[in-house]
């Protein structure tokens, strides 16, 4: 399958992800400049994470203006499966692909460090690979990773199991101390109704090798490497269109 | 005409940064301080003279792009 990198001005993981998807797990890779307007045939695109345009006014409130993001609005309406990593999720949300905001994290630090994640659904083209509970140890980067949506937002997202990914302790367990951010409800990562657009401030691209000091983010790409072949995707990808793409490009 | 976009914290959501400077002002004995919202000011030069043309103008780019809903309230100022 073909992974689609947005590059925007400013991003700084777009060849943490290239590498991942085209070396560690052999598919083909696209670099998508901010500026494009056509996702030259990806089945898969990824805003990976950095400072995109600087984070001017907030976050990722500029990236969503972007032309490229157009093409990908367009993408995860009809149901194309879209991961935003990092400062990726803080555009996503900016975007509204997602719902709620990004605050400053709780104790005001940089975070840099290794996290535990529990995965909590499975039904995103993202996490299909593993099973619920599962708990994955990725690092994070992040200054603004506490993620906020008000009460009734929130019970919305509960209630329709939009919660991806919690920040929890080793065991799996749910405690402040192991919340980096003061994230609500402990949520590391999200999906929309639909469930093909998924935000993670956790980096799996940056735990897809051992000499990283851990592969545990292999799971996602692992996950949406199997939906590739799945009947879903290539509904989305009737061959005739397919072809079509790629002489276009 | 020039608007001024006064953009905050919703009261309902915590602002780490504005507690942070309240409690340096309380160490450096300002007890009377209670408490620090910090927020973003925006001038805007707009071409039209009509004030509640201004006003709805500022407005709608508040909504649009300065301020994010989710978390973030906003006040104008015209003149």
């Amino acid at each position: 399958m073909t992974f689609g990198i947005v590059v925007f001005p400013g991003s700084n993981c777009d060849e943490d992800a290239f590498h991942a998807a085209k070396e560690v797990f052999g598919q083909d890779a696209e670099y998508l400049w901010h500026k494009d307007t056509d996702l030259k045939g990806s089945d898969v695109v990824i805003l990976p994470g950095g400072f995109a345009h600087g984070d001017y006014l907030r976050t990722g409130a500029m990236a969503r203006f972007s032309p490229i993001m157009g093409a990908v609005r367009a993408f995860a309406e009809r149901g194309g499966p879209v991961l935003g990593i990092c400062n990726g999720f803080q555009i996503l949300l900016e975007s509204g692909l997602l719902p709620g905001a990004m605050l400053r994290n709780k104790g005001l630090q940089y975070r840099c460090e290794h996290v535990y994640l529990r995965v909590e659904r499975t039904d995103t083209p993202f996490t299909s690979a593993t099973t619920a509970g599962t708990v994955l140890r990725i690092p994070i980067g992040h200054g603004e990773g506490n993620y906020f949506a008000p009460a009734d937002m929130l019970q919305t997202i509960e209630t329709n199991r939009q919660v991806v990914l919690r920040y929890t302790d080793p065991q799996g367990r749910i405690d402040d101390d192991w919340n980096p951010n003061g994230s609500v409800n402990a949520i590391a990562g999200l999906c929309n109704e639909a469930r093909n657009v998924v935000g993670m401030m956790p980096h799996p691209e940056r735990a897809c090798e051992p000499l990283l000091g851990g592969v545990d983010g292999r799971a996602i790409f692992e996950s949406i490497v199997a939906w590739g072949g799945s009947a879903e995707s290539l509904a989305l990808h009737p061959v005739g269109a397919r072809a079509e793409g790629a002489r276009a490009f | 005409m020039r608007a001024r976009v006064f953009v905050t914290l919703k009261p309902s959501v915590f602002d780490p940064q504005g507690r942070t400077i309240a409690e340096a002002l309380h160490s450096l004995g300002y007890q009377n301080v209670e408490d620090v919202r910090q927020g973003k000011y925006f001038e805007l030069d707009l071409q039209t003279t009509e004030p509640s043309a201004a006003k709805k103008l500022a407005a709608e780019v508040a909504d649009r792009v300065l301020a994010n809903p989710v978390i973030e309230s906003y006040r104008i100022e015209v003149d």
